[in-house]
């Protein structure tokens, strides 16, 4: 019998089961901390995320679409603009666009295809699968930057100018801004916990919100400080100040951390059905 | 071992669990029975953890299910066969959940064998399984981390009638192995062949638990013969409580007593026995009657 004092003193009614045949094996819990290791966690949502046709389609998407906007710079874009930073700014453009939605993906499956039954049965510390989901995300935007890099040295070297012109301070802002918008698909993942929802309020909520701060003069300088396209380009140009890190700070408080914020408080509670 | 107490889970003014508690030991097979809608879903998800109880609580092993250490290896949960990602291939979704536990790629081919999946079927995407075939799938899933105990929602919905009697051999021998399981239906005959217990639950109380064999022979005697119309008479007259039913007569008496009054005034009997299986799905009709949605318009 267990020796745990809960079930002992249990007043549940018993069904089934004969307590005169002792057990073939001892009815007590493993020992252990609660869960299972995170390092487990994070590398069967690494799995998930291109274990699908959606999420394999995602990063060949990602990397064609690199690969296309390449190839138009050579055959029409001036020589001039032909140098490494050139290219690789080109080929991260894209990229600012899709990468949020290998965010979702990533955020929302377990909700749209009800998989969390399982997942949170095996992982119940919700938390723990979030952040797996963001870190997975992340770590697939790295390889999709690595991989525009590599094109974009490339062609640098084949159609190019040949010019070396990467600064660390652009190549730091272009990693930082990459990372930051696919947190940014995982947080309105995770509010909407809906593919299609997730997706359209990530693409149109900021334009929304760009458009109303141009066109009502009050908002405007509003706009200067939490309009995430806005306060990500001096982070691509490499040209970021003490006011320009501080209005970074804010537009990722309110368009990253407050949905993720959100999110989590969302996941964490919720009902899984 | 599976403990419930005062389990309830309130949706603003609709109760769906209303203050359950049992317990089920290691070394059986229970049968949580109920129509749809009685709240047995809400209760197996309150066990897993995936549902906050509104009170009570529910332990697994003596520990809650969010106090386990790695619970794949010692609680095996389906809630719902269909509730897989349809673009994955059946040997892909019990990989993934092997990375999760921490157990070997042969394990996962040793569970796709012993719920009878083959090579070619756990390579086909999920879209294309049978329910029978997800049912099959669930139930690898839940066995991959070899646990003690086994959390089973509706596992033998969609399954043919051979594959609920495998699915009674397989839970049988798990429970002989000194696991426990629980598992739920919402069709009597189904829960009769594969479980040995039965808890039965409807409007989200208790209305009934014990032995399979206990419950059946609360259903009385079953008597038919070449006249039912005089036998009822003779029945009436000896004082002994009896209703038609479509084939034959139910008496709330023993077989003994039926058999005697039936030879002494010479009453030619087709059939005699205790209880069986229309005593105990009339008791489960008339349990859940009162509780269930018919009940409501009735």
């Amino acid at each position: 019998m267990s020796t745990h004092s809960s079930t002992d003193t249990t007043t549940a009614p018993v069904v089934g089961g004969d307590p005169s045949t002792d057990q073939h094996r001892p009815a007590t819990a493993l020992e252990g901390r609660p869960g299972v290791p995170f390092s487990r966690t994070l590398q069967a949502e690494l799995r998930k995320i291109v274990d699908t046709r959606a999420g394999l389609w995602m990063v060949v998407v990602m990397v064609g679409l690199a690969a296309v906007v390449l190839a138009a710079a050579v055959i029409w874009g001036s020589a001039d603009d032909s140098s490494f930073n050139g290219l690789l700014q080109l080929a991260t453009l894209p990229l600012a666009t899709v990468l949020p939605i290998l965010g979702i993906m990533a955020a929302t499956a377990e909700w749209s295809q009800r998989t969390g039954l399982v997942t949170f049965a095996l992982e119940p510390r919700r938390g723990r699968v979030v952040l797996a989901k963001a870190v997975a995300s992340m770590l697939f935007a790295v390889l999709v930057l690595v991989v525009a890099v590599a094109a974009s040295a490339f062609v640098n070297v084949v159609a190019g100018t040949g010019e070396w012109d990467l600064t660390a301070a652009v190549a730091g802002g272009l990693f930082l801004a990459m990372m930051l918008y696919v947190l940014q698909g995982v947080a309105f993942g995770l509010v909407f916990l809906n593919t299609p929802i997730s997706i359209v309020a990530v693409l149109v909520l900021p334009s929304i919100w760009g458009i109303a701060t141009q066109l009502i003069g009050r908002l405007e300088t509003i706009g200067e400080w939490v309009n995430l396209d806005r306060v990500m380009v001096p982070l691509f140009a490499g040209e970021m100040g003490g006011q320009e890190w501080a209005q970074l700070a804010t537009g990722v408080a309110a368009w990253v951390l407050l949905p993720l914020a959100i999110g989590t408080y969302r996941v964490l509670n919720r009902e899984v059905k | 071992m599976i403990t419930v107490e005062n389990l309830t889970k309130r949706y603003g003014g609709f109760t769906a669990v209303d203050d359950i508690s049992f317990q089920v030991r290691p070394g059986s097979v229970v049968g949580f029975l109920g129509p749809n809608g009685a709240g047995k879903s809400t209760a197996m998800r309150m066990m897993t953890g995936l549902t906050p109880a509104t009170s009570g609580r529910a332990t697994i092993l003596g520990q809650t299910y969010r106090e386990l250490h790695n619970p794949g290896r010692q609680v095996g949960v389906m809630l719902d066969a269909s509730a897989q990602h349809p673009g994955r291939t059946g040997r892909e979704i019990l990989r993934v959940a092997a990375v999760s536990v921490g157990v070997s790629k042969e394990r996962v081919e040793e569970v796709l064998a012993l719920v009878g999946l083959t090579g070619e079927e756990a390579g086909r995407r999920v879209r294309n399984y049978s329910l029978g075939m997800r049912q099959r799938l669930g139930i690898a899933a839940a066995l991959l981390g070899e646990p003690q105990v086994l959390i089973l929602d509706e596992p033998a919905n969609g399954l043919d009638p051979q594959g609920i009697h495998w699915m009674r051999g397989l839970l049988r021998r798990f429970a002989d192995g000194g696991g426990t399981v629980l598992l739920s239906s919402h069709l009597l005959h189904e829960v009769q062949i594969v479980a040995d217990d039965l808890v039965m639950i409807g409007r989200g109380r208790i209305v009934a638990m014990g032995s399979k064999d206990e419950l059946l022979s609360r259903g009385g005697t079953t008597v038919r013969s070449t006249d039912d119309d005089r036998l009822a008479g003779l029945l009436d007259k000896a004082g002994v409580p009896v209703s038609r039913t479509g084939a034959g007569l139910t008496v709330d008496a023993e077989a003994e007593v039926v058999g005697r009054i039936a030879a002494e005034d010479r009453v030619v009997l087709l059939e005699l026995r205790s209880g069986g299986s229309e005593g105990l799905e009339e008791m489960f009709l008339d349990l859940t009657a009162a509780t269930s949605r018919e009940g409501d318009a009735a």
